[in-house]
């Protein structure tokens, strides 16, 4: 059966220790994860959303969606990459310090990739890219030989398309 | 009224209808055990070590369908429990574990007696709470216990700052609400239940497979509130409508009547050869609430390879984890089996299928050679049942090689009447369950079988015994060697008996005197049964140690990463 990157959306009570408990799941049991956000979305509720990505079989990520249900403060598990995928999205920073003779490059790759110059010395410039990881890792690729020096990137936020919630 | 915490927390276990709490106290702790003394409806049972609080309160859970509590102190209290937390993780026991700990203001800075009892009981609690501020404390009490018997069935720990015990706060009734996260599915799916009945329709060689999920169902109901579903009595009637033959793994053992004709045995590493050879050949297999564990299972390639299999479980994350099945069926086993029977079960005629099982019966595979020399094991266990089959006893077992042959030779007919600890198989669980299942019910009989190795790793609790002045029957199957361990060296390692002689051995009979426990001690075997019926009817707690052939196996024996039709049958062949 086929491996491949799945990304899970978790909706939990903001108690303590629920971020440890779901990634002690995944360490226990020998689950990796590529990628983990966690962030509150609701004060009021008291409710947060962890997006997990992970690899393996579909029947594997199946079992793992069934794990983290059983985890008590846990409100609902949704595997995202099911038809149609949904729409995850990333944030990146990225500090380019350049002799000025390659700036002018980094600025038309930015431009192309509708990148926000956030900060702007002399000496060097941090891109703020949003998107697809895909496009980020491009823009990574693009910018090293530009004197690419400090990334930082947000990991996946992810959305079921159409009317579809969690 | 505002309470204190410690009277909160005493409140809280009444309304949840505890009767017993098994512990141990130490400073930070003491608050509660200071307000317990003001109490006489709430029995506080003294062991000698938390560990042993841990197994006597799932003596207690699983002879009973009650939470077992347990009190501690924090630091080296809290992380004594560890082991009898994680026992009962794996074997769905509801344990209420409560540890003190220090006070909300020192945790995080390595004070005296501090440990991360949530960090450190994290992957073996179902879930655990840390309560910061005593208007909580009711709440999380009553939350903790819905958890702990909801669903799959688990310990839950819940940390008490001492300044949360000394705190004052009104008093949280219980209510009856739905909780906002932790609903499991207990009534299954009419289209699953069609599926399965599809299958069932088409079998010409179907088996029931089941494990502890019916006990947990028949005691617990999945938490279902006010259920009169009773698994057993369903599954027994399930049987007789469709005189399927049916297995059981360790834990589920007492959930249908081991002298019944339609019961193979045990299944597994150390089952019957009939039920491994019928799970090994069948065309359908109905799991209900067992998790396809390596010690059935065995090696998953070869595991009855031609067979559809239809898995109930209360837990969805059982189903497709091991084995991959045909139709899986979230729910609690009990109220499945009411709906496969409502829904009508259509059966076959399966006289050719028990034929074979009856050639393979025929191998009588638990046949052993007696001796007029040496007391066989077997034979103690086959005494021990015929000696209390017509009294309604409670047996309980350490780990190793005894537990196996009780498991093979006592007939178990009736639920909740065998305490063994199966997924974690932790010596030393034996004595303080067996004490846990007397404490419950003081007129029960109730027996303890144990190895001499087990024995001695939660022998303090013998004194626990003294002091609650209780009949307990201790047989002890004593080989100087941790048998089952030496059987691996024998079958696999050649014979070299690396550390596993029991050389010094302690005087037994002077240990049991030492703790006013009658002992007796037999090595004979035309005396065997005699001294048994002594041990038996002397009316205070006795120990009987028995001195075995050393060089016994429990056999049949699926060596592991086996399959099934590899079993090794020992001298029988
Ligand atoms: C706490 C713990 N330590 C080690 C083991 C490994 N182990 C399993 S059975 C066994 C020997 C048990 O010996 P005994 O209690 O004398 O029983 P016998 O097998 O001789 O009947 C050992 C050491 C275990 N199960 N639990």
């Amino acid at each position: 059966m086929e491996i491949k990157s799945h990304t899970i959306s978790i909706l939990v009570d903001n108690e303590a220790g629920v971020l440890g408990r779901v990634v002690g799941l995944f360490s226990g049991r020998g689950y990796n994860i590529e990628n983990l956000t966690v962030a509150v979305i609701d004060k009021e509720k008291g409710l947060s959303r962890i997006t997990i990505s992970t690899t393996g079989t579909d029947i594997i990520v199946e079992q793992i969606v069934a794990q983290i249900e059983r985890i008590v403060p846990v409100h609902r598990v949704l595997n995202m990459t099911v038809n149609p995928p949904s729409v995850e999205r990333e944030i990146a920073l990225i500090k380019i310090i350049c002799e000025p003779r390659l700036r002018n490059d980094a600025l038309q790759i930015a431009n192309a990739f509708r990148a926000d110059k956030v900060d702007i010395t002399n000496e060097s410039c941090v891109f703020q890219v949003v998107g697809k990881p895909s496009k980020i890792d491009t823009f990574v690729e693009l910018m090293k030989p530009l004197g690419l020096a400090e990334i930082d990137r947000s990991g996946l936020v992810a959305l079921s398309r159409g009317t579809k919630v969690i | 009224m505002l309470l204190k915490g410690a009277e909160i927390f005493i409140k809280a276990l009444k309304e949840q209808g505890v009767d017993t709490i098994f512990g141990y106290p130490g400073a930070v702790i003491l608050p509660i055990y200071d307000e317990l003394l003001k109490d006489d409806e709430l029995k506080h049972i003294l062991v000698r070590q938390e560990s042993g609080a841990v197994h006597a309160a799932e003596g207690y859970a699983k002879s009973t369908g009650k939470v077992g509590v347990v009190l501690v102190t924090s630091g080296p209290g809290a992380t004594n429990t560890v082991t009898g937390i994680t026992d009962a993780m794996m074997d769905s026991i509801p344990v209420i574990c409560f540890s003190g700990q220090v006070a909300s203001n020192l945790i995080g800075n390595d004070a005296f007696q501090e440990a991360d009892m949530i960090g450190i009981t994290r992957p073996s609690t179902k879930h655990s709470y840390l309560i910061k501020d005593t208007k909580d404390l009711a709440r999380i009490i009553h939350e903790a216990f819905y958890v702990a018997t909801t669903g799959r069935p688990g310990p839950v720990l819940i940390d008490l700052p001492k300044d949360v015990l000394t705190g004052v706060a009104e008093y949280t009734p219980k209510i009856d609400i739905k909780h906002k996260t932790y609903n499991p599915k207990i009534i299954p799916d009419v289209d699953k239940i069609d599926e399965a009945i599809q299958l069932i329709k088409e079998a010409k060689a179907p088996i029931i497979y089941c494990g502890g999920g019916v006990l947990n169902s028949y005691a617990f109901k999945g938490g279902l509130k006010n259920s009169k579903t009773d698994s057993v009595e369903l599954l027994k009637e399930f049987v007789k409508i469709t005189n399927m033959p049916i297995t059981l793994t360790l834990p589920a053992l007492g959930c249908f009547d081991g002298e019944d004709e339609h019961f193979l045995g045990m299944c597994g590493m150390h089952g019957t050869y009939e039920a491994n050879m019928a799970m090994h050949g069948c065309d359908l297999m109905i799991c209900l609430g067992a998790r396809f564990d390596d010690r059935v299972t065995s090696n998953i390639k070869g595991f009855s390879p031609n067979s559809k299999k239809i898995h109930i479980d209360i837990d969805k994350s059982s189903i497709n984890k091991n084995i991959m099945v045909d139709v899986g069926i979230v729910g609690d086993a009990g109220e499945v089996l009411k709906e496969l029977i409502k829904t009508g079960v259509k059966v076959n005629d399966y006289s050719d299928w028990w034929k074979r099982i009856e050639t393979w019966r025929s191998m009588n595979c638990l046949r052993y050679k007696d001796s007029d020399e040496i007391i066989k094991p077997q034979k103690v266990i086959e005494t021990l049942y015929e000696l209390t089959k017509d009294k309604d006893t409670y047996i309980a077992t350490e780990v190793g090689q005894h537990q196996m042959w009780t498991a093979q030779y006592y007939k178990f007919r009736k639920p909740l009447h065998f305490m063994t600890s199966c997924g974690l198989g932790t010596m030393g669980y034996g004595l303080p369950s067996s004490i846990g299942t007397l404490i419950a019910d003081r007129t029960r009989t109730v027996i303890l079988v144990a190895g001499d190795s087990s024995f001695q790793m939660n022998i303090q609790e013998l004194g626990t015994v003294l002091q609650e002045q209780i009949p307990l029957k201790m047989i002890i199957l004593n080989n100087h060697f941790m048998g089952m361990v030496k059987q691996h060296q024998d079958l696999f390692y050649q014979k070299r008996h690396a550390s596993t002689k029991m050389d010094a051995q302690p005087d037994l009979m002077k240990i049991a005197d030492a703790y006013n426990i009658k002992a007796l001690s037999v090595k004979n075997p035309l005396e065997l049964k005699d001294k048994m019926k002594e041990w038996l009817n002397h009316d205070g707690a006795t120990l009987l140690n028995v001195m075995i052939d050393e060089n016994e196996h429990v056999y049949p024996m699926i060596p592991a990463g086996q399959s099934h039709n590899t079993m090794l049958l020992g001298g029988l062949k």
